[in-house]
């Protein structure tokens, strides 16, 4: 059951049973008058102050810069009167640069690093109103599957407080679960958006490559990385995805695509549809609950008027893989730009190649060395052609499984995680396990197709923790997975769902 | 068939490639790294058993490419802003060329 509303009166029709605000129901209400953007922001901000010793969501909380640009939407009421994010908070993952605010990528290596600009997602999501409320936590550098490893200490699922909340988005994961914004923003480079998404219970968007602009996002696997929103519904991941989408002339591989109107595309109508489920995969070795809470929402689409259809993905089994060969490498190149030199952290010991050595092996924690070693051997002369080009391959194989399965199908469904979040420090020995819970997330960001979680039940033992699934899209096509997410919502009421520490 | 020996990293290999890396490791990380990175690259060893004769590597997920824009002189950042991060600044040497110092380094020959 879900737990009681605290302030009854101020919850939205829509969702009676749901503690926490959406982020329409919080803009219409800043819009209207109903409600101030201080009043929002000032919320927004105690609730941080009251949960966030325990799940630590947050590396930077702006409570100054956020009360100050809340009151100046309040100032300005006919500038944002039709703003699509007035006065909404939001949370951005510390990976995503901010003018003047600190942004560390959970790394000691930038613990001092202010950027001199911002992302192109921060000045869009700003000219749409939107409050900016504090950088999260997540992996350093967004390499890894739990919020383990950061610098700054690991993040708690608010279902649990002695589980992992996913990563590497986890600390966005967790302020949208617990309540403390309706809007955060991940980065999703094998699965970070979504992982975390599955393992809080909300709804998480990686877009397909080239829809969102990575300008002003610390780059980790560059033919990989997107940034997506975090959100209760989908609707509300349509409205930030209408305003961080689009071409960028900072980021050439922006796509010229027109930005579909996502929130028109929330019709509810899924008839016709074809979901494609490769069942070989879903049943091999995936936890027993989430299998049955995947079939269940299948199930749900099924009434609704969608049709079922096999398929295979026959190179799936090789993604994890190609993507920790692939993306370490680029890994490899994308670090190589923290030596000490420009910014961040300096060990000023030594002459210049002592000084790159020394203060990278202070700067950077053990996962991001693993996969910085790992990118630089499959990179090195004698190992090129066997571990990069073959990865790259292969990569080429699993791209055409989809091609082809988009033939017969419109959409590809799957459980997002083949187990639920784990006891914290249960798999930080042991990388290669880390890794292997990335299996289902993968294989869209190395085909560069939109792929969303979405909530779809509870593990059935105690504690209860929440299962997503993942419904993975044509390139470009957002509006088909958006739709049915909304579709999903209607007929089911696990995304009103929040965490116990959410209410405290 | 493998193309070429197990990999599991010796002691060697792994300082070798942490020197490519400017990666300086504690004792007990060579250590590690040679158990860890022999770990998932023979788990990586199952793509040698798939032929991929002729299959076209891939390098983007998605071929289409951004419009070019106009090459336009565009304002750029401050040289203070530039410089904030910076953990050592020179400021004197140089300053009316490069718009207010460099990027001051340890010495780089002996």
């Amino acid at each position: 059951m879900p737990p009681e509303p605290r302030r009854p009166e101020a919850a939205s029709s829509k969702c009676p049973a749901s503690l926490v605000s959406t982020l329409s129901d919080i803009r219409d209400a800043i819009r209207s008058g109903e409600r101030s953007a201080v009043d929002v922001c000032r919320e927004s901000l105690d609730r941080i102050a009251a949960a966030d010793g325990a799940l630590h969501a947050f590396n930077t909380v702006m409570t100054g810069e956020a009360l100050a640009r809340a009151a100046e939407i309040d100032r300005d009421r006919d500038r944002f009167r039709d703003a699509p994010l007035a006065g909404v908070p939001v949370a951005l993952k510390d990976n995503i640069c901010t003018k003047g605010v600190r942004t560390a990528a959970s790394s000691k290596i930038l613990e001092k690093f202010v950027p001199p600009y911002d992302a192109t997602v921060v000045s869009r999501l700003t000219r749409a109103g939107a409050v900016i409320i504090g950088k999260t936590n997540c992996d350093e550098f967004a390499m890894g599957s739990s919020t383990e490893n950061s610098a700054f200490g690991a993040s708690s699922n608010p279902w649990a407080l002695d589980r992992i909340p996913g990563g590497s988005s986890g600390g966005s994961a967790v302020a949208v679960a617990a309540g403390l914004t309706p809007l955060a923003l991940g980065s999703d480079t094998g699965g970070s958006i979504r992982q975390p998404a599955a393992m809080c219970g909300v709804l998480g968007l990686k877009t397909t490559y080239g829809r969102v602009s990575r300008y002003g996002l610390l780059a980790f696997g560059s033919s990989l990385d997107q940034i997506g929103p975090l959100t209760r519904r989908a609707r509300d991941a349509a409205i930030a995805l209408e305003t961080i989408a689009g071409l960028d002339a900072a980021d050439s591989t922006t796509a010229t695509e027109p930005v579909a109107d996502y929130q028109s595309a929330l019709s509810g109508d899924v008839r016709g549809l074809r979901i494609g489920v490769p069942w070989s995969l879903v049943e091999d070795g995936v936890d027993a609950g989430i299998v049955a809470a995947f079939k269940a929402a299948l199930d749900t689409f099924k009434a609704r008027g969608a049709t079922l259809v096999d398929i295979e993905l026959p190179h799936a089994k090789y993604a994890i893989p190609v993507y920790y060969l692939v993306a370490t490498a680029e890994a490899s190149s994308n670090l190589a730009r923290y030596d000490g030199v420009r910014y961040g952290l300096r060990d000023p010991q030594g002459e210049l190649g002592a000084m790159y050595s020394r203060t990278r092996e202070k700067g950077f924690g053990a996962e991001v060395k693993r996969r910085i070693m790992l990118g630089t051997y499959v990179l090195s002369a004698g190992y090129y052609d066997a571990y990069y080009v073959k990865a790259q391959q292969v990569r080429t194989l699993i791209l055409r499984d989809y091609d082809r399965a988009f033939e017969r199908a419109d959409v590809v469904a799957m459980p997002t995680s083949p187990t639920p979040p784990f006891k914290l420090g249960e798999r930080t020995s042991d990388p290669l396990q880390m890794y292997l819970a990335d299996i289902f997330t993968v294989s869209a960001n190395l085909a560069g197709l939109p792929a969303v979680s979405i909530p779809c039940g509870f593990t059935t033992s105690s504690p209860r923790l929440p299962i997503g699934f993942q419904l993975t899209g044509r390139r470009f096509d957002e509006a088909t997975l958006l739709r049915m997410a909304d579709a999903y919502e209607r007929d089911t009421e696990w995304w009103m769902q929040a965490p116990p520490t959410a209410s405290r | 068939m493998l193309a070429f020996a197990m990999p599991v990293l010796t002691r060697a290999q792994v300082e070798a490639v942490a020197a490519l890396a400017h990666l300086e490791l504690e004792p007990g990380e060579v250590e590690m790294f040679a158990r860890q990175l022999g770990d998932i690259l023979t788990y990586a060893d199952e793509l040698q058993h798939l032929d991929t004769t002729g299959v076209p590597p891939t390098a983007y997920g998605v071929a289409s490419r951004g419009a070019d824009r106009p090459d336009e002189v565009r304002p750029s950042l401050a040289a203070d802003e530039v410089f904030g991060n910076a953990p050592e600044r020179d400021r004197a040497t140089g300053a009316a060329q490069a718009g207010g110092g460099f990027f001051k380094v340890p010495r780089v020959i002996g």
